[in-house]
């Protein structure tokens, strides 16, 4: 309720000419920051894969260290 | 969660809350300026960002430096970050800095105003960071070179900041001096938060991005240790430290 009162008696925003360039800078601003939050979303997903083959590997090298263990000769 | 992923949730909350409030300020609180108009709403975001972008590539010096007296790579990384996370800040500065140009100026950019053109340099200087470190193959020498260069580079930016201000013609308005400038008091409440909120956001992103860093190492190493040293691919030749 506040903040609507505050925005009711905040002045109007003059975009006329001059409000291209400033809306302008500030979206520049955003994609900026967008793509860079899409690279290290694009680099996360890489360490997920790695990490992802990282367990399959190690879950393939304990199948066959047991298939190994059981095909020895019990003395 | 690796060192520097610590506290980062709250750190990003915080920043993301004074980037709000300063929009807020930006856009509902501070006035329009006289001469300007709507136009100078551009100040709030171009001149923190330059900041930002400013102090930044100093701090990859600085922490250059530590990297040299000692010769520990995680400082190395830490520098390249720094400097990396500065010139993203340095390219979004130029951009709302010609469009403030257009603006105001008529022209995106005006060549004989000494601030715009220095940071231009500036720009173009710490450019060349990375392709001097893909030029390099040898990690150690890579890192070492790279080193020296942010020191220097990052020596260069204050004294071309005092070179520019005892420049004697100015185009650039000079709204920021040590005896508290020019800025009426709801102008320079505004500019501070813009200011701490830009900074916040460095600050974040280079955790966001040191963690990411941390984090492929260590997963690196784990499969070294645990799979033995053939199951790691070697490392492509990078600019990035590794």
């Amino acid at each position: 309720m506040s903040v609507v009162a505050v925005l009711a008696v905040a002045p109007a925003l003059p975009l006329h000419s001059a409000g291209k360039y400033v809306a302008g800078a500030y979206i520049v601003f955003v994609a900026i920051l967008l793509i860079y939050v899409g690279i290290m979303a694009t680099r996360l997903s890489r360490t997920e894969r790695e990490l992802t083959e990282l367990r399959r590997d190690l879950e393939a090298q304990r199948a066959t260290r047991d298939s190994n263990r059981e095909r020895e000769p019990v003395a | 969660m690796t060192t520097y992923g610590r506290g980062l949730r709250g750190l990003s909350l915080a920043t993301a809350a004074t980037i709000t409030a300063a929009l807020a300020l930006t856009f509902f609180y501070a006035p329009l300026d006289a001469n300007q108009g709507f136009i100078q709403k551009i100040f709030y975001i171009h001149v923190p960002l330059a900041i930002t972008a400013l102090c930044g590539f100093v701090f990859g010096g600085v922490l250059g430096a530590i990297y040299l007296r000692t010769g520990d790579r995680k400082w190395d990384i830490r520098s390249y970050v720094a400097i990396h996370m500065a010139l993203i800040f340095g390219i979004g500065t130029l951009f709302t800095g010609t469009i403030w140009a257009k603006a105001s100026w008529g022209h995106w950019w005006v060549w004989s105003d000494p601030t715009l053109t220095s940071f231009l340099i500036v720009m173009l200087l710490f450019a060349t960071y990375q392709p001097l470190r893909f030029s390099i193959e040898d990690p150690e020498r890579q890192s070492r070179y790279a080193a020296v260069f942010a020191v220097v580079a990052g020596a260069f930016v204050p004294l071309n900041f005092i070179a520019v201000r005892a420049a004697q013609q100015y185009v650039h308005p000079r709204v920021l001096t040590l005896t508290g400038g020019n800025l009426p008091g709801s102008m320079r409440l505004t500019f501070l938060v813009s200011l701490v909120g830009i900074a916040l956001l460095y600050v974040t992103l280079w955790k966001y991005e040191m963690a990411a860093k941390a984090t492929r190492m260590q997963v690196r190493a784990l499969r070294r240790m645990l799979l033995g040293e053939d199951s790691v691919a070697p490392l492509r030749r990078s600019a990035a430290p590794s």
